[in-house]
């Protein structure tokens, strides 16, 4: 494998969601932990991009945080350009690898300040990392970003209020780009868009990945948009990694049966009129998963093995993926 | 063709502001025959939901119906004075919302809300009535229906809070189900569990449906009908199949290429540069003709009427004069 940017190594985060502590001691319940994240590792090519998709509630969005730095992991680590970026977050250093990682969040409504203009809210990371201190300097850097993204260096001395949602999307991107970041993880930064407004934000993206050579992780729902940007995907069902592989493997011919259910959900737009295969089932309580493979309740493949032993991530055929059927041979 | 069962013709919906009136429907006519299913699709703020509210009679003030009539069954419902529509929704039209979550009371169970909703339209008995809403329950697909009738919303998850508020909707079995972005706040697993609910459900009973959404997948596999609007108008309105495959107006075919398709690769995805005029800024001539790429001189100057454009009928000038 080629140099990785980013490398995750057996990742996790439990978050504590016990009752408080005399409810405990009444009631003699135990502790309860939810396990957000149970044990993830990929990597990350420089100027290339991840996706991670998957069902609300599977750790997407956590592994996202974690690799910002917004949470501590509980186990496992990340390995950011040869360094261990959680080790140095919390060192005096760790403000020069904060500017290197940068993150565009889902709802353009709400990560912009509605009391501050443009010019503070994308100048602020510039203030804030000490890059530059020169007013005019601010205001002309503030100007390329917002012309790096499609809007008008005039627009600097707007609100939020006065723009729509996709372009206060570009503002966003404007901001987490101020620092010249090499790594931007990106959270369903187009699940709130409406289709033509995402296809701007999307190309945008990617123009700027192809000039500034950038690396995304990219978090999104929506099957097309991720086949559309990514070039390596990674499903997770309930804190784990399902299956990992690149994007063109993946999409024609996707080993796991949980990415075979994903895809067949998708609605196929030129054949009107023809039902999706409905996936069966919900996704089980994070709280008290099932034992074995998390995803044998819904699986239509699952054996015996599969309710008691939890299978791992292992390559099989060239992709990753943690299936005792397709390791069997059974699928 | 048999009657419709619901026809609007030529709803104007406006709101007075400080700034002058605001016109956020204007002219919008269509009709839905009976076990119809209607797509409604547009961008945020295309005057969709608005639609929706004005037939259910939920516009909120200061919204009003400023022209135009709303027939259901033949029968003018627009101008019908509140407790008399309020016997129409409900009994007539069933309305399913975006967020199940605050489309139930939270305060009570879900059978409380379903005998509730059943004894107020229908004249059943407390017994009947129960046994009628567990077997709704189940027709909506949520397993141990009569134990389930016991619990509260939160009780439930994202998918099956929506199946109840289905199941709410067809409580009266209402011969319209208004259903605004009914999936938009589901996983796409359970989204396709919910619309092939939606769909076989209105077949049984031949409920006719009105599917507002923005997602264009949706529409394809769940319509027989769809209405594309842009600012407060219907730009395109045909049967699904030709207007996704072979779309007249220039903004269907923008939207449906800024799709990404899951069967070809593209570098850029086509975009459709600008965005949705304001309502106080609307442009004169067609509302679209900043955006649009075939825009001609007369697209500045005149308002299109919908025209008939091969199978389906768009409003836009460069269909006109040809044989439908």
């Amino acid at each position: 494998m080629s140099e990785a940017l980013v490398r995750v190594t057996d990742i996790a985060k439990s978050f504590d969601v016990s009752a408080p502590w005399l409810n405990r001691m009444i009631e003699c319940k135990p502790r309860s932990l939810l396990k957000a994240v149970d044990g993830v590792s990929f990597g990350i090519e420089r100027g290339k991009t991840l996706a991670l998709v998957g069902e609300s509630g599977c750790g997407k969005s956590t592994v996202a945080r974690l690799l910002v730095g917004l949470y501590e992991p509980t186990r496992g680590s990340m390995e950011f350009d040869g360094q261990d970026a959680h080790a140095t977050f919390r060192k005096p250093e760790g403000l020069k690898l904060r500017q290197r990682i940068q993150m565009i969040f889902q709802d353009p409504y709400a990560s912009l300040n509605p009391r501050w203009k443009v010019q503070d809210i994308v100048g602020e990371p510039l203030i804030e990392h000490g890059i530059t201190t020169d007013r005019q300097e601010l205001q002309d850097r503030v100007g390329s970003l917002l012309e790096s993204v499609g809007l008008s260096p005039l627009d600097r001395v707007k609100y939020p209020h006065q723009f729509s949602g996709g372009q206060r999307q570009r503002i966003s991107i404007a901001r987490a780009l101020a620092t010249q970041p090499d790594f931007l993880v990106c959270d369903e930064p187009t699940s709130a868009l409406d289709v033509s407004v995402q296809a701007q934000v999307l190309n945008i993206m990617k123009d700027l990945q192809r000039r500034q050579g950038l690396t995304y992780l990219f978090i999104s729902h929506n099957l097309a948009v991720v086949r559309h940007v990514s070039d390596h995907v990674g499903v997770m069902y309930l804190g784990r990694l399902v299956e990992l592989a690149d994007k063109h493997s993946l999409f024609a011919a996707p080993r796991h049966p949980y990415t075979r259910m994903l895809l067949d959900a998708i609605p196929k737009m030129h054949d009107t009129g023809r039902a999706r295969t409905p996936v069966m089932g919900e996704v089980p309580n994070p709280l008290n998963p099932p034992t074995g493979c998390t995803f044998h309740p819904r699986c239509p493949l699952a054996n015996e093995r599969c309710k008691t032993e939890r299978p791992a991530l292992q390559t099989i055929g060239g992709i990753r993926v943690a299936c005792h059927a397709v390791e069997e041979g059974r699928a | 063709m048999s009657l419709p069962l619901l026809e609007v013709k030529d709803l104007v919906v406006e709101f007075p502001t400080r700034h002058g009136t605001l016109r956020a429907l204007d002219q919008v006519s269509f009709s839905i025959a009976p076990g119809e299913i209607l797509g409604v699709v547009g961008e945020s703020g295309a005057g969709k939901s608005l639609t929706g509210a004005a037939i259910i009679g939920l516009l909120e003030p200061p919204g009003r119906i400023a022209s135009g009539e709303i027939l259901l069954d033949g029968r003018r419902i627009d101008k019908l004075p509140y407790e008399q529509l309020r016997q129409i929704r409900g009994r007539k039209i069933g309305a399913i919302f975006q967020d199940p979550l605050t489309s139930l009371n939270p305060l009570y169970t879900v059978g409380h809300q379903l005998i509730e909703t059943i004894q107020t339209h229908l004249p059943v008995d407390a017994k009947e009535a129960r046994a009628r809403a567990i077997a709704l329950l189940e027709d909506t697909g949520i397993p141990a229906a009569a134990e389930r009738i016991g619990h509260y919303p939160h009780q439930f998850s994202g998918g099956m809070r929506q199946r109840v508020v289905i199941a709410l909707a067809l409580a009266a079995e209402p011969q319209l189900i208004v259903a605004d972005e009914p999936t938009t706040a589901l996983d796409v697993s359970i989204q396709a569990q919910i619309i092939s609910l939606l769909k076989s459900i209105c077949h049984k009973r031949g409920a006719a449906v009105m599917l507002i959404t923005h997602d264009m997948g949706v529409i394809a596999e769940t319509c027989d009908r769809v209405a594309v609007m842009y600012a407060g108008r219907i730009a395109e309105i045909g049967p699904v199949h030709e207007l996704i495959n072979r779309p007249a107006h220039p903004y269907t075919a923008g939207l449906m290429a800024a799709i990404p398709d899951m069967t070809q690769d593209r570098e850029n995805l086509f975009q459709i540069d600008g965005a949705m005029p304001r309502l106080n800024a609307i442009p004169a001539g067609c509302a679209f003709n900043p955006r649009c790429l075939r825009a001609f001189e007369r697209c500045t100057r005149d308002r299109p009427e919908l025209m008939p454009a091969g199978v389906t009928r768009a409003a836009c000038w460069l269909h006109e004069g040809r044989p439908a």
